[in-house]
């Protein structure tokens, strides 16, 4: 008999979790389910007009994010004044006060994104299979978790039953080789792999990210990297656990503890790529080769380097993505043939699920501390805000200085959430304005109707406020 | 939720690629606690200009495909954030299908939550339809039964779904229901869990 092919990391968490199967679907077991307030009323709203119990409130966990405001945050949630979010903020935190599910409320120092969160707080583990209502689930991947979005009537789905209805994706591997140039990092990667394969290239699959580049990542980095996968198309992003992994995991409040830390860890390393097993599709980039990148359109994958120029959109291959190219275009204010560092921003917005760790933080603190020792500070009109992914985070950068160095540069230091990375919440582009953006997605309309986006990373997207127009960060060391 | 089993509809053309949920249903619609009444939201920044005015253009907008249950689309249709409010605001505003060359992946899942028929044809098909969608008849007929599109000229085009999915949307069936019947199946796995990982109960 021929030896039992080799297993992906994605085939042994997907084995692990499967309850039931029939007619190539499977009942897979939900080990953590994130929630919020933005996809949740309706969910719970089902769940009482059938009279169905939340079947396991404790491996679920609530935040307030997306429609919470960045400032005056000890005020309250009646204190909100935009009514509908209140309502909305006000209705979650009634559904889990019914259903006894931990609540981390607007406010609470361990609130923040949902994606922040989960893993600062050792909810997140590797081997795990996570859902959220929110597609920025993928960010979990980083710790060799299964985790991707679902929508709300999935979100009832899971918590009625603690399980999900799946049918199994391809796999598909992505290998970044080699040591990055300085300046460089994991958006930098990211926006490299959507510019390659496309928005819609991972569709269908479960990507896996691996090579010496990404070992080398810390956990923040590969989160910034597994966070982006949606926007390649592929709904979950995996970065097999390793030592940096558990390092990070060690002593955070819902991490295993003495005896149990010993046989998780045992547990967790089983969490691994067989070196025989296939995938359906295989790329390779080399680290070296990837420069600071931005995007000039209005889709993740309108992609260009810092040192490139807006491309025309004849050079596209199909008639319906020539006419996107165009529409964004038009819609961003650019011309083709223009070098993007000409676009000059109005806002800056370093923040979101993406890019609001400490470490993304830290890097876009040097570049302003950088800038403030040669006298300069955020260029003249521009409006830059630093928005911590949670209030741990924030406290954590206020205890290292850095909120000291943001304000003495000319930064606004807010109070955590989703913030500006769609605008719906106070934090929100005006019509034409022009941000360099530290989020994931430029989606026409999406930080504010008919606000211009452009992503980057955080250093890139300090260097910004610093120039008052797209910069390449390596300039601003 | 709705079955859906067959459609006879005006089909609108929107022969643009990646439309993403932010654009089927802006953000500032999303903070409301109810599934119903999203159709004002529909395509909202491409329905209306930011005084709040019909922009006479858009396709949604013309006279000709008031009443329109079909939409023709560019590739990834639906791609970007998993809010379920997409499919709901296009089922709220009548649309019961959209047929473009692929969706992206949550969307597509949503939509079968809902009786929102998702249809993937071949990109010279799915030309067709949106060339003769522009033309003065612009009816085509959506049969899940038989996984057929008819365009107003009559071409069919077949078209591609998992059985099981098809089987739910024409019955209009509930998953969460489906599901429960495996409970026993669900506390067996609960319970080998907590030998194996006792340090995830509890917590």
């Amino acid at each position: 008999m021929p030896p039992m092919p080799g297993k992906t990391l994605y085939d042994k968490i997907w084995d692990a979790h499967v309850v039931a199967e029939q007619d190539g679907e499977a009942i897979l077991y939900i080990d953590l389910h994130l929630i919020h307030e933005v996809t949740t009323p309706q969910a719970f709203a089902g769940l009482r007009a059938n009279r169905r119990p939340v079947r396991r409130p404790d491996r679920t966990l609530a935040v307030a994010d997306h429609n919470v405001p960045t400032e005056g945050q000890e005020l309250g949630v009646d204190a909100v004044a935009d009514e509908e979010a209140r309502l909305q903020l006000q209705t979650l935190g009634k559904n889990v006060a019914d259903y006894g599910i931990e609540f981390f409320p607007m406010g609470d120092i361990r609130n923040g994104i949902v994606h922040v969160v989960g893993p600062e707080q050792g909810r997140t583990q590797p081997g795990m299979t996570i859902v959220c209502g929110d597609s920025h689930t993928s960010t979990h991947g980083a710790f060799g978790a299964l985790a991707h979005g679902i929508g709300t009537s999935e979100v009832e789905h899971v918590l009625a039953t603690q399980t999900l209805r799946q049918k199994k994706a391809k796999n598909f591997r992505v290998r970044i080789e080699g040591e990055p140039a300085p300046g460089v990092g994991a958006k930098d990667f990211a926006l490299a792999v959507i510019g390659e394969i496309g928005t819609a290239g991972g569709t269908g699959y479960v990507i896996e990210y691996a090579g010496s580049a990404v070992r080398a990542l810390s956990m923040e980095g590969r989160m910034t990297l597994c966070n982006l996968t949606i926007e390649g198309g592929a709904r979950a992003g995996l970065v097999a656990p390793d030592e940096t992994t558990f390092e990070y995991l060690k002593g955070r409040p819902a991490s295993p503890k003495g005896g149990a830390w010993e046989m998780a860890l045992s547990y967790w390393k089983t969490f691994f790529t067989d070196e025989d097993a296939a995938f359906d599709r295989e790329i390779v980039l080399d680290a070296a080769k990837i420069a600071p990148t931005v995007t000039w359109g209005t889709s993740p994958e309108d992609v260009v380097a810092v040192t490139g120029v807006v491309p025309s959109p004849d050079s596209f291959a199909t008639p319906d993505k020539r006419a996107s190219a165009a529409r964004a275009l038009q819609y961003m204010g650019l011309s083709a043939g223009q070098p993007i560092t000409e676009a000059t921003v109005d806002v800056v917005f370093i923040g979101s699920c993406t890019n609001s760790r400490i470490e993304d933080l830290r890097s876009a603190a040097k570049i302003a501390a950088k800038a403030l020792e040669g006298g300069r500070k955020v260029a003249e009109g521009v409006r830059a805000m630093v928005v911590p992914g949670s209030g741990l985070v924030r406290a954590q950068a206020e205890e290292e200085g850095l909120d000291e160095i943001f304000k003495a540069a000319g930064f606004e230091w807010r109070e955590p959430g989703c913030s500006m990375c769609l605008g719906m919440n106070p934090d929100k582009l005006t019509p034409g304005q022009r941000c360099a953006s530290t989020s994931n997605r430029n989606f026409e309309g999406r930080q504010g109707r008919d606000g211009r986006t452009h992503l980057m990373s955080p250093a890139m997207a300090a260097a910004a406020a610093i120039a008052g127009h797209i910069a390449d960060v390596r300039d601003y060391l | 939720m709705e079955a859906f089993t067959r459609l006879d509809a005006k089909a609108a053309p929107l022969p643009l690629a990646n439309i993403d949920t932010d654009q089927i249903i802006p953000k500032q619609f999303l903070k409301t606690v109810e599934r119903a009444g999203l159709a004002k939201g529909l395509f909202y920044e491409y329905r209306f200009d930011q005084q709040g005015r019909e922009i006479p253009d858009f396709v949604l907008n013309q006279p000709a495909y008031k009443g329109a249950g079909v939409l023709v689309a560019g590739d990834n249709f639906g791609c970007g954030s998993s809010r379920e409010h997409a499919p709901w605001a296009l089922m709220d505003f009548g649309i019961r299908c959209v047929i473009s060359t692929s969706f992206a992946d949550i969307f597509y899942n949503n939509c079968f939550q809902n009786g929102l028929l998702p249809v993937v044809l071949k990109a010279e098909e799915v030309q067709q339809l949106m060339d003769e969608a522009r033309g003065g008849n612009h009816v085509v007929s959506v049969d899940l039964e038989t996984q057929t599109v008819t365009s107003p000229s009559g071409a069919v085009f077949t078209f591609e779904i998992d059985p099981k999915r098809k089987a739910k949307m024409l019955k209009g069936l509930d998953a969460i229901g489906e599901t429960l019947e495996a409970a026993p199946a669900i506390d067996t796995y609960e319970m080998k869990r907590a030998l194996a990982q006792p340090w995830l109960e509890g917590a």
